[in-house]
């Protein structure tokens, strides 16, 4: 769990400054421990003072930044295991790879695939976050050759390779973009961790099925005063996948409960490695990437590597990152104001929601499905459904009136009749009196409005 | 020693107090702290200093497991001629803690009435069954690895073709005849004919121990719940996203007579996209507060996967999304999975493909760790083709 604002009081000067712009310290040492403002506003600490400040209000798992300038990416910052408890921060980076042996043409074609995906939903634009080069020629030049490619992408990068030799030539091209090193391992660490250093980059450690091992490993690299590393404690998948839950939950509890300083890193997952030696079709193998990629999304990996890059399977997983993401604390809201479905004009019927986004979505996609014409009132509850906004008082008389008012539905209507929500019937004479419009009281379900409405014409 | 000394002094060795049944009342309160505990303070936080700076000492590996005062009750479907099949009695939220007793079991959905509305992907599996209840439940079992099998009375809805509840229960006879699966009994989601529904359907099946579904707030339940203690059934107690929703129906039909091993809850899955995130607070929620002890909760948990249907992205036709044939699956199995992870026990699902895919993973939960053959990835940067 996140540390305590009486934890931080104790430590900060205690003089009520002001200068952060809190009234006092005590109300600073609240604002950081909701990680709503940052330690560098108190100038009264001594750097002595600031760095105790710092490791006390570091997350449980580290931040780790890949990237430069604009483009950047950060993984990683979370501080509990379940998203109820406060919010995950920074969402899973969704990662595609591109071989250095691919022919110019297809390598180019494919980084152009990667940097154009996106989808929109809820109003979001959701996209892929990082380009991962790997090194399959096994050859230096090529990989040399890949990073040269990939050096104006749009995205940032994470360079593969178990070759020291090979991640070399490819620092040296674009060792200044903050690229991740993918990775150490067992027999590479004194290499790879010393290119990290000189290169100033983070640095995956990929251990595959042992925890033991990776501890030990991490503590090695902890110890050469390495600071951004990435987890990778191997994608077994199959049979496998039982095993891969176990160690991506193992590590994040250690992390978050234990606070063991060897895990507290963000963890890497690579739902590709579902296409090794696969003899299946091309597209059940997309389904079942996507499918490990939901798996290790659910249970805390951080950054994922897939290797399928077709929209129909990037829309699932992007979509299930928006949601798992989402900040439980914040209510999901809609703007609020006057919504049009299918042809509307002048005798169209007037429909009263709410803007919780989940209410109002679902009203959209039941309008939607029974190409219903009609306009919606959108009334702002604070992001609560009706039957909650009813019972805490948003959804009142003279709220609705003033929506009326306010979107000048009035002026688009001859009509003074509003439908409101089945849930909402207890409000419906209170609504009348404040607006002067007659109200009719729907179904308790959206879905049933599409025939609710047939029958009205 | 005057009293506070020899408080300090108690205190030296300790680093936290708890008190019991503490209780305070005032006015105001002003507190003073003396300078020796002030210095304590500080001295904690040099200490802490010092070990942040000291050379680092790596402990030992320890396998992070949990102790856990309650367990998840164990409920048995499918009982007389039926093969049973058991849900939950989980005492860990994880197999490396403790080994899970019972896999995740996938229930195929099968309609009284043809259902023209599915999806296309799924209407494709079913289109020569779709006018037999019996059948499209043999083809579920036999051709698809049905565990079980939900029957859905939709024709009993009065705005559907209003079948009478003697009519829900001869359909369910005849899909009793044709499989020996566990069925779940469901009605078309009148809170009025929904009880006198389920009752005809129990009194049919009875001693084969189905799942009606289901009791909620919004009905009978009592009704519900009588015809599942008169004929041996069990009971699924829907709520809508509500803990507490879920704790009071609970507690009813307790009340009325059932027991923890006669119910199953449905929490409410909302569909990937419609708000999936809301189901997957209150599946943790609800599992951790079984296994904490919170005996209103300890009853496996079953999830409405086929709402995932409902999705825009799963079913509409719009070619920069791809083909519907892909993402309906996709979607179907990220909902099922996403539940799954969280805590849920029984899937109600409609494709081959997304049932497949689930149980492929929802089977090794009941693989101990590590004992499972590891599939050979050390060199996979240059081995892995594309």
């Amino acid at each position: 769990m996140s540390v305590s604002a009486m934890d931080i009081y104790r430590l900060l000067p205690k003089t009520n400054c002001a200068k952060c712009g809190e009234a006092s310290c005590m109300a600073f040492a609240t604002k950081l421990s909701e990680k709503e403002m940052d330690l560098e506003l108190c100038t009264q600490l001594t750097p002595d003072e600031f760095d105790t400040l710092e490791d006390l209000l570091a997350p449980a798992v580290r931040e780790v930044i890949i990237g430069k300038g604009d483009k950047t990416v950060t993984i990683g910052g979370d501080e509990v295991l379940y998203r109820y408890e406060l919010s995950y921060y920074n969402p899973t980076a969704v990662v595609i790879d591109v071989s250095d042996d691919l022919p110019d043409n297809e390598f180019e074609e494919r980084v152009k695939t990667i940097e154009n995906a996106e989808f929109e939903r809820t109003g979001e634009i959701l996209t892929l976050d990082a380009i991962a080069v790997r090194n399959k020629s096994g050859d230096a030049a090529k990989f040399a050759a890949a990073a040269e490619k990939v050096k104006d992408a749009k995205y940032p990068l994470v360079l593969c390779s178990f070759d020291p030799a090979a991640m070399k030539s490819a620092l040296e091209i674009v060792g200044d973009q903050n690229p991740l090193i993918y990775g150490a391992t067992e027999n590479n660490i004194e290499e790879m961790a010393e290119l990290a250093l000189q290169y100033e980059c983070p640095l995956t450690l990929f251990v595959p099925g042992d925890l033991e091992k990776m501890k030990q490993l991490s503590h090695t690299l902890r110890a050469k005063g390495l600071k951004d590393i990435v987890l990778d404690p191997g994608t077994f998948t199959g049979e496998g996948i039982g095993d891969t839950l176990d160690n991506f939950v193992m590590i994040r509890r250690l992390a978050v409960e234990e606070r063991d300083d060897d895990f507290r890193f963000p963890i890497l997952g690579i739902p590709a490695l579902l296409r090794l030696n696969s003899d299946e079709d091309d597209v059940t193998k997309g389904i079942k990437e996507a499918t490990i990629a939901a798996t290790l999304m659910n249970k805390y990996a951080d950054m994922i590597i897939l290797n399928g890059s077709e929209i129909w399977e990037l829309i699932p997983v992007l979509t299930l990152r928006q949601g798992l993401y989402t900040d439980p604390r914040k209510p999901q809201a809609v703007d609020p104001g006057l919504y049009e479905f299918g042809e509307v004009d002048e005798n169209s019927p007037v429909l009263l929601t709410t803007n919780f986004s989940l209410t109002y979505y679902t009203v959209e996609g039941d309008l939607k499905s029974g190409k219903a014409n009609c306009y919606v009132l959108v009334l702002e509850t604070e992001g609560r459904a009706v039957d909650v906004s009813v019972a805490g008082g948003q959804f009142n008389g003279k709220a609705v009136a003033d929506l009326i008012k306010d979107t000048g539905i009035e002026d688009k209507v001859k009509t003074r009749k509003l439908i409101i929500p089945g849930l909402g019937a207890s409000v419906s004479g209170e609504i009348e009196d404040d607006t002067g419009w007659e109200v009719a009281v729907g179904p308790r379900d959206s879905s049933a409005v599409p025939d609710y409405l047939t029958k009205m014409e | 020693m005057d009293k506070m000394t020899q408080l300090l002094k108690l205190l030296e060795n300790t680093k936290s107090i708890e008190i019991n049944e503490f209780r305070m009342d005032f006015d105001e309160l002003e507190l003073y702290l003396m300078p020796a505990i002030q210095q304590a303070v500080q001295k904690s936080v040099e200490t802490r200093k010092a070990i942040s700076q000291e050379a680092l000492v790596m402990e030992e590996f320890k396998v992070p497991i949990q102790d856990y005062p309650g367990q998840v009750a164990e409920v048995q479907l499918g009982k007389g001629t039926r093969k049973p099949v058991y849900l939950g009695g989980q005492q860990a939220l994880y197999r490396f803690e403790e080994a899970q007793p019972n896999p995740p079991v996938v229930t195929f959905d099968v309609f009284d009435i043809p259902m023209p509305g599915l999806p296309r992907p799924i209407r494709e599996h079913f289109e020569d069954v779709m006018e037999s209840p019996g059948e499209w439940a043999k083809k579920a079992v036999k051709e698809y690895g049905a565990n079980m099998v939900t029957m859905h009375l939709i024709g009993t809805g009065p705005k559907v073709m209003d079948k009478s509840p003697r009519e829900g229960a001869q359909a369910v006879e005849e899909v009793l005849q044709a499989v020996d699966v566990p069925l779940v009994i469901g009605a078309s989601g009148d809170p009025v004919k929904d009880p006198l529904v389920l009752e005809a359907a129990a009194e049919a099946a009875e001693g084969e121990r189905c799942l009606l579904a289901s009791a909620n707030l919004d009905l009978d339940y009592r009704k519900v719940a009588k015809a599942a203690m008169d004929y041996d059934h069990a009971v699924l107690s829907w709520s809508i996203i509500d803990v507490n929703m879920q704790k009071t129906l609970n507690r009813y039909l307790m009340k009325e007579g059932l027991t923890q091993t006669d119910i199953v809850m449905d929490p409410t899955t909302c569909a990937l996209g419609y708000g999936i995130e809301f189901s997957v607070d209150i599946m943790t929620r609800t599992r951790l507060a079984a296994l904490k002890g919170d005996t209103d909760l300890q009853m496996p948990m079953s999830s409405g996967t086929t709402n995932a249907w409902g999705s825009r992205e799963a079913w509409m036709k719009k070619d920069e999304w791809g083909p519907t044939d892909y993402r309906g699956p996709i979607w179907e199995i990220f909902t099922g999975l996403t539940m799954m992870l969280n805590g849920v026990d029984i899937f109600m699902m409609l494709h081959p493909t997304s049932v497949k895919l689930l149980r492929e993973i929802g089977e090794t939960f009941v693989n101990d760790y590590m004992t499972t053959p590891l599939p050979e990835i050390d060199n996979w940067i240059t081995q892995l083709e594309g």
